[in-house]
């Protein structure tokens, strides 16, 4: 009988090529997404007179700097952004790559559009130079970000050499309250664990919640690995993940289909296998969440207060406290639910999929916003889909500016979406670091309902207690 | 990339937790392209107000720690995103070794492949040289990574831990990807087996 081994194990030893003397492994890379920042890997590549090594596994599809208000030179913010867009195109006709352009309705943020299109199949490993690559886990692939460097090696080898990471499973028990979203599993988890409780490590997510969850739910909790400090996090694949990718572009068709999911069915981790870290959370006792601090794991439930530096024993602990606190704008003690917020973003990889936009225009339905807010599709495919069951509608009979061109956005906010100095932002993204929608952007990051509930109030509101409509 | 062997120079003490890429690096700026210096934007919304002048609390405007080019930083250091803008713009500023108890694993990647060093201490190590450096600005580290130790202000020496193959890579200042083509026929090998073994991969991606 083999050894037990986990889910990351299987697909590791799968792509294992060799293993050197120091004891790192040279890893086959499947798909690789390239996006405008990868600009620095092309010229790394050209400049030392290399090629691509197999162009048919890279996608190049623009995201991070593409306008979203249309894609006419007018829409850009600038001629450099636009230039940059530009380059991208040109270094992936260069090379042969796929390419979702400007023009093609299936573009979109890379993290939406590879699972969208089937490109992320399970058992596969997947790298993009984008820390948010650890979405496409959701689907059972072993899915990590990489730097500029590691990119250019890529494109010219198709392989990565990586040290074996340790493995952790999470595992979510209990029934989640109606109201409570993959958003607020994700975002307690980081709570719990911590902004570095991940790294070195590939989480696996098990358990009823988790198993329960749909693709665009595992999608998002997958997504925010990184801000757990995990670089990759990954769900087994089961029928939900095979109903979703069937019939996709490029999922595997006919007798291949077969074939394909006899082998993903041998993917799930066994019984047996061991991890090097277990966490348990009981998902009864997670609440709609609400990040008051400038780290992910500054997270609490809606119902509670801002932490009082003045109470932490820990001098250290309490010079941080005081500063995420100076820099949020926020009064120690003060009730989550009386902080005014005065935009809100709805989108990003982590929340632009055809059921948060669901989620959000459920909220939204028949109610006014009372503040500025913005929802920005996942792809383009994904703006036809909710336009076609009239969520457009019911974002703009809420006042709530409805974007016609995917894009990252105001997540990143490098394409002429961002938050001023100053100005607090309920959003459904993933980072609240300093500066990261902005310089002095104030982020707070919930999930679509939440962030529609705030653009209603104005206020962070409970979206279990706002009246059916 | 220019080889690390040995390195001593002045240290600079960053106390906060989780100082994260975009704190070393503003998204704003990541579409230089590398033939621009850098060094100018390192930690930028921190070092600098919005008019350009210095915030005179941020530690690498007081006196005494200006020279640094090692960081003694905490925990978590270079979380987020996979930027290696973010090691670019440290380079460029002359800094050579980090050292925290705990890095975001993409930072620690991308440092190896552009000559920097990062160590890691158990917490109660780095707190002592973090608390040398507040006591005496302009106080030197040394991180010798043939050695495999940092040599404190106070001259007590800490070994640390590193994978021996990015070790050897800093040592001699290799390209990853040259290195990598010693292995052509093992790809290759792979490649062959790879295929056959589930032909819808390619085909797939093919389409």
């Amino acid at each position: 009988m083999a050894q037990p081994r986990s889910l990351f194990e299987k697909i590791w030893d799968r792509h294992s090529i060799t293993t050197n003397e120091a004891g790192q492994t040279l890893l086959f890379i499947d798909r690789h997404f390239c996006h405008e920042l990868s600009f620095h890997a092309f010229n790394m590549l050209h400049g030392n007179n290399r090629t691509v090594r197999h162009p048919e596994r890279t996608f190049a599809i623009p995201d991070h700097y593409t306008p979203t208000t249309g894609l006419n030179d007018s829409d850009y913010v600038d001629a450099d952004t636009q230039a940059l867009v530009q380059n991208l195109i040109s270094n992936a006709e260069r090379n042969k790559l796929n390419l979702f352009g400007l023009d093609d309705e299936r573009r979109g943020i890379i993290h939406v559009v590879g699972p969208e299109q089937g490109i992320t199949q399970p058992g596969t490993i997947i790298v993009c130079g984008d820390s948010h690559t650890s979405t496409h886990g959701a689907l059972g692939a072993l899915a990590f970000g990489i730097g500029a460097s590691d990119v250019s090696h890529v494109l010219a080898t198709q392989t990565l050499w990586q040290p074996k990471p340790k493995s952790m499973r999470i595992t979510v028990t209990g029934r989640r309250s109606i109201g409570v979203t993959a958003k607020d599993v994700i975002l307690a988890i980081i709570g719990h664990i911590g902004a570095a409780g991940g790294t070195g490590h590939v989480i696996e997510y098990a358990g009823p919640v988790i198993q329960e969850f749909s693709v665009d739910e595992r999608l998002t909790v997958c997504n925010m690995s990184i801000e757990a400090g995990a670089r990759a996090g990954m769900i087994a694949p089961d029928g939900t993940t095979y109903r979703y990718l069937k019939g996709r572009p490029f999922a595997p068709q006919g007798n291949d289909w077969d074939k394909a999911e006899q082998f993903w069915c041998t993917l799930p981790t066994d019984d047996a296998a061991e991890f090097d870290k277990e966490e348990t959370l009981d998902a009864a006792s997670i609440e709609p969440m609400v990040t008051w601090g400038t780290s992910p794991e500054d997270v609490l439930p809606v119902s509670s207060s801002i932490p009082d530096p003045s109470l932490e024993t820990d001098s250290k602990r309490q010079d941080a406290l005081s500063r995420k606190m100076d820099y949020m704008g926020l009064v120690p003690g003060q009730p989550i639910s009386d902080i005014k917020v005065d935009r809100v973003f709805i989108g990003s990889c982590t929340n632009s999929r055809i059921e948060d936009l669901r989620d959000a225009a459920s909220v939204l339905k028949d109610r006014t916003a009372r503040i500025p807010a913005i929802i920005v599709p996942g792809s383009g495919l994904i703006r036809a889909q909710a336009e076609q069951e009239g969520l457009d509608k019911i974002f703009e009979a809420a006042g709530v500016e409805w974007r016609p061109a995917a894009g990252c956005s105001m997540c990143i906010g490098v394409n002429g979406d961002f938050v001023q100095n100053e100005e607090r932002c309920a959003s459904t993204s993933n980072r609240n670091f300093e500066g990261r929608q902005g310089r002095g952007a104030r982020t707070h990051l919930v999930s679509p309902a939440m962030a529609a509930a705030a653009a209603v109030t104005g206020y962070f509101t409970d979206v279990r207690k706002m009246e059916k409509n | 990339m220019e080889p690390f062997t040995c390195f001593t120079s002045v240290a600079v003490p960053m106390d906060q937790d989780n100082i994260d890429t975009d704190q070393i690096l503003p998204a704003r700026h990541l579409m230089m392209p590398r033939d621009e210096r850098y060094g100018g934007y390192v930690f930028k919304d921190l070092r600098l107000d919005q008019d350009g002048n210095e915030i005179g609390s941020f530690i690498l405007n007081k006196e005494g720690f200006r020279p640094s080019r090692i960081i003694v930083a905490s925990h978590n250091f270079g979380c987020g995103s996979s930027r290696e803008g973010a090691v670019f713009t440290l380079v460029d500023a002359g800094f050579r070794a980090i050292i925290a108890t705990r890095f975001g694993d993409i930072f620690y990647n991308n440092s190896f492949n552009n000559g920097l060093l990062p160590v890691v201490l158990p917490e109660e190590t780095v707190a002592l040289l973090r608390q040398q450096l507040h006591d005496g600005p302009g106080a030197e580290v040394t991180v010798d990574l043939e050695a495999q130790t940092v040599t404190a202000p106070d001259q007590s020496v800490y070994p640390f831990e590193i994978d021996a193959h990015r070790r050897n890579r800093l040592l001699k200042g290799l390209d990853a990807v040259g290195y990598t083509l010693q292995y052509e026929d093992d790809i290759t090998t792979f490649e062959g087996r790879y295929i056959d073994v589930a032909p819808w991969e390619l085909s797939a991606a093919q389409q």
